[in-house]
């Protein structure tokens, strides 16, 4: 790439000294320039190609895709399972960030670093160790068929999967408000009568509420878009544990690029719109609380 | 504020004595209270006044059942407290930051103390509502009870504050610097108020503060706490007129601290000899020293000389900077504005009134 | 409200309360924050401890000969070169482009700022399978670019090129996202300062921002190289699957793994684990150690 070489230069930029506010420091157009050109470049030029594409189909022909039995099933598998996958790290997301914030207890250290570990690790490899844990013949899977339950190569499977890939975002979101929640207005609803059940119901869970739903908002859009995970343990069966990433993946194989595109461009609105419902969250907290 | 709505809470106010007893309280190793005994009786107001780290929230936390003493007892009317959890005590709290629940409305916050009551102890939805307007009229916030926390300024909040304590009738009202962060109009303002509200309600009051006017100003009685222990308690007057121990008289007021060596000679400050009658044991001493204790001495060798270093407007009065050498510290004499000194002069003083302690 | 409602509040008999200890004010029973405690662990122990000791217990499943042989494999070695490659190319150029838009977000005012920082974002919530799916519709031999590539005998997906620019794309905000919010913090008043006493501007990037964002920074490239070589979905669309060509890292696993080759393909994803801890141990130890000198929000 040389994109370093066609950026403008700063003075080349004549209306920066208008466009932005006056400042002593150097180097906005060239910097500001740099970043917008490599933006399009790596990001903008080709999500617009998928946007070209996809207007090239006509709103009926992206709805006729999209309504196709087999697009629907995977819609409701990645949704549904992806919804019932942050649903659940919401509940335990919370359960961690309570627990690393406000206990000292030996390897607190550790189990802080292990949560990253999703971030952190290739999907690929969290895929294929998830499907060899939960195969009949895996660590749990052994433990599970006795009782008829079979979890890889299932929906089950899915949603364990997406559960591993969301668990980070609800315990990083709720951690630093947790921190940040001042202890005092605990002590005040203590002295005002509550018991410490009610203290936690009515007055820590709602200020933690914005920071759930954001932590909820991020798992489920990383949910929906997960590919590598979810693969090796899902069956991929169609109508039952095809999810729509791979659903892209298969029309691609076909080169079916016009049914992708659909998809693809459905996927992309979501992204959109749950970009859009986070970015509203985290503005209605700030003025509601006072805090992200 | 209509005097029917204070008037139909004061009849509420059911308030009792605070009294502790041997409190002790340490943090891992640091003691932060050591044998603190302290009476409050019913219906008055207590300041409890220290520099930071003098123990003096740590006290107000223990009576409200916020700590646990290490050692002692609480005594809440007749009643031992000591044991009673937070929640049982009836205590009012206002804290320092206000504490408000930032997800609550006015109202709501008002509301909270009644709210989580068990389902029979519960007032009725209407008479909650009542009770939170009687408050709001009473803390003159009538009008915001829709209002986020988010939305209200400082003296607000802490009105806030003050009516959600009041909204469970508490035995006791505890405050934590109610004023603390505030700016100094609106500590001014909010002063004046809490003492008419005190006297309208009648709370068995404790407040905490580092602030001494504040505490002279507003309390019946202070206790000054220093390192964990009362120092004194008493009235305004008696606290600043006749300060029971070293470190009381160099806090209160713009005290100086001399190094004197008392003899049966009198009183040595520097190379000077002052006769003067003491009870204080030969041996060296501290001498407090506020610009208004120091008058000109009728004959020059009846005062102590000193040097005008300078001189400032005061308000009405006059105020002259003093050295008297020997290495001694500044001090200021309080003159009245018709007399007349210069910068250079020598000046003979004489005490008024002596603080003197054995060092 | 009498003396009774007080006692009744606290539920104890008259004169029980005495032989109790109340527990602190504002905190929960010992068995509620050991059961607390105990399912904060259960659960991070069975969806993350468990995978990741999952895939070095298969990968020495047949002891450690047979570990070592899937690394003697030519089509191994390859892509583990073309991984680090890939990465080479990738983490340098989103570390240059972090700079420049965190260099003009942070420091200036401008209008259309939030929409910058939101278009950087934009990667981290599209799926990799879109993002992969870009390139091809705009260089695949259907896509807008495809024709002209052709007649150059030029190609970019199912190729290195592809490769690259679905990796470059995913890593894009990396490093930006950890230095934008910590540079907002520290304002351009030290950089004023800088220039007042005659630094050229360089020279105040250099001696001045660079040192007070330099944790920030090495946090970033962190993520952004573990991102880069672990990517799968965007990279598995453009890359055509070639042993020895275009398989990355990752796509090799999966190549071994559907051959049924299960220790080969657990070999490879061991080495991709061991980066993951590699990457978690320096977070953990720059956030522990230098904590204050990250920024504050860090939700990837």
């Amino acid at each position: 790439m040389s994109d370093a070489a066609t950026a403008p230069r700063g003075p080349a930029w004549p209306g920066s000294v208008r466009f932005r506010r006056p400042s002593a420091l150097p180097g906005f157009g060239l910097t500001f320039g740099f970043a917008t050109l490599y933006l399009s470049l790596i990001v903008l030029i080709p999500l617009a190609a998928l946007v070209l594409r996809a207007s090239g189909l006509g709103l009926d022909g992206i709805w006729r895709i999209a309504t196709m039995p087999r697009v629907l099933a995977a819609l409701q598998v990645s949704f549904g399972l992806s919804f019932a996958a942050a649903a659940v790290n919401a509940v335990f997301g919370l359960v961690v960030a309570w627990v690393l914030t406000r206990y000292r207890f030996p390897g607190r250290r550790l189990l802080d670093a292990m949560v990253d570990l999703p971030f952190a690790l290739p999907t690929a490899v969290a895929g294929i160790a998830l499907a060899a844990i939960y195969a009949p013949n895996g660590w749990i899977g052994s433990l599970l068929a006795p009782f008829g339950i079979k979890v890889a190569f299932t929906p089950l499977g899915i949603f364990v999967a997406l559960v591993f890939i969301g668990l980070p975002f609800v315990v990083r979101t709720v951690q630093p408000v947790l921190a940040d929640l001042d202890r005092e207005i605990e002590e005040a609803s203590a002295t005002l009568g509550a018991t410490r059940r009610q203290t936690v119901l009515r007055v820590v869970l709602p200020s933690l509420l914005p920071a759930v739903l954001t932590g909820f908002a991020l798992a489920f859009g990383r949910a929906v878009g997960e590919y590598g995970s979810v693969i090796f343990i899902a069956g991929n069966m169609p109508f039952r544990s095809e999810i729509v990433p791979l659903l892209i993946v298969i029309q691609l194989e076909e080169f079916n690029y016009a049914g992708a595109t659909a998809i693809a461009a459905i996927m992309l609105a979501i992204a959109f719109v749950s970009l859009l419902a986070i970015n509203l969250l985290q503005a209605w907290s700030r003025r509601r609380f006072g805090h992200v | 504020m209509t005097r029917s709505a204070a008037a139909g809470y004061t009849d509420l106010v059911d308030t009792v004595a605070i009294r502790a007893e041997g409190l002790e309280k340490r943090f891992g190793s640091t003691p932060a209270l050591t044998g603190v005994d302290l009476s409050v009786e019913p219906g008055e107001l207590v300041a409890l006044l220290g520099p930071s780290g003098s123990g003096k929230t740590t006290l107000l936390r223990i009576v409200a059942g916020l700590e646990q003493p290490t050692a002692g007892r609480v005594f809440f009317g007749g009643e031992d407290a000591t044991f009673v959890p937070v929640q049982a005590r009836r205590v009012g709290f206002v804290f320092q930051s206000y504490a408000l629940f930032k997800h609550l409305d006015v109202a709501e916050n008002i509301a909270y103390g009644l709210r989580v009551r068990p389902r029979r102890l519960r007032p009725s939805r209407a008479e909650i509502r009542r009770r939170v307007a009687d408050l709001l009229d009473l803390v003159q916030l009538s009008g915001l009870e829709r209002r986020f926390p988010s939305q209200l300024s400082g003296g607000q909040r802490q009105r806030v504050a003050l009516a959600r304590a009041l909204a469970v009738e508490p035995k006791v009202l505890l405050l934590d610097e109610p004023f603390g962060a505030l700016d100094a109009q609106v500590r001014r303002d909010l002063r004046g108020w809490l003492r008419e509200l005190h006297e309208r309600t009648g709370h068995t009051t404790l407040f905490v503060t580092h602030d001494q006017d504040e505490a002279l100003e507003l309390a019946d009685r202070v206790a000054i706490l220093d390192r964990g222990r009362i120092e004194q308690v008493g009235t305004p007057d008696a606290i600043y007129d006749g300060p029971a121990t070293a470190f009381v008289a160099g806090f209160i007021g713009e005290s100086v601290r001399l190094p004197v060596t008392v003899t049966g000679d009198g009183l040595h400050i520097g190379q000077h000899v002052l006769s003067i009658a003491t009870t204080v044991a030969p041996g060296p001493a501290s001498l407090f020293v506020r610009p208004r204790d120091l008058v000109p001495a009728a004959t020059r060798a009846a005062g102590l000389p000193a040097r005008v270093t300078g001189v400032r407007r005061a308000g009405p009065a006059r105020r002259a900077e003093l050295m008297l050498g020997d290495g001694l510290p500044g001090i200021e004499i309080e003159l009245p504005a018709d007399i007349s000194v210069a910068r250079g002069d020598m000046l003979a003083v004489q005490f008024r009134t002596v603080r003197l302690f054995s060092a | 409200m009498s003396e009774q409602a007080a006692d009744d509040i606290s539920g104890t008999p008259a004169g029980g309360p005495r032989r109790l200890r109340p527990r602190p004010a504002v905190a929960e029973t010992a068995a509620m924050r050991a059961l607390l405690i105990a399912t904060a662990i259960g659960f991070l122990g069975l969806f993350v401890v468990l995978p990741l000791v999952a895939v070095f217990v298969e990968a020495l499943r047949r002891g450690i000969g047979h570990y070592l042989e899937t690394f003697a494999d030519p089509d191994t070695q390859a892509a583990i070169r073309l991984t680090l490659t890939v990465a080479a190319i990738a983490v340098p150029l989103n570390l240059v482009f972090g700079l420049s838009a965190a260099w003009a977000v942070a420091k200036f005012d401008f209008p259309g700022k939030s929409l910058l920082i939101t278009l950087i974002d934009i990667p981290f919530s599209v799926s990799p399978v879109v993002s992969g799916l870009v390139f091809v519709l705009l260089f695949g031999a259907q896509g807008v670019l495809g024709p002209w590539l052709a007649a150059h005998d030029l190609q970019i997906v199912f190729a290195v090129p592809g490769i690259v620019l679905a990796t470059v794309f995913v890593t894009v905000p990396y490093v930006a996202r950890e230095l934008i919010p910590l540079m907002q913090e520290q304002g351009v008043s030290e950089e004023e300062a800088a220039l007042t006493l005659g630094a050229s501007g360089l020279r105040t990037f250099l001696t001045v921002t660079l040192p007070n964002v330099k944790w920030a920074l090495l946090y970033g490239v962190l993520l952004c190289n573990a991102r880069a070589m672990g990517e799968f979905g965007a990279v598995s669309v453009v890359s055509g699957h070639v042993r020895g060509l275009t398989n990355t890292m990752p796509l090799h696993v999966e190549i071994l793994y559907n051959e049924y080759n299960f220790v080969a393909a657990f070999a490879v994803a061991s080495i991709l684990a061991g980066l993951a801890l590699v990457t978690l141990v320096a977070k953990s130890l720059l956030e522990w150690r230098y904590g204050d000198a990250l920024g504050r929000s860090r939700l990837y």
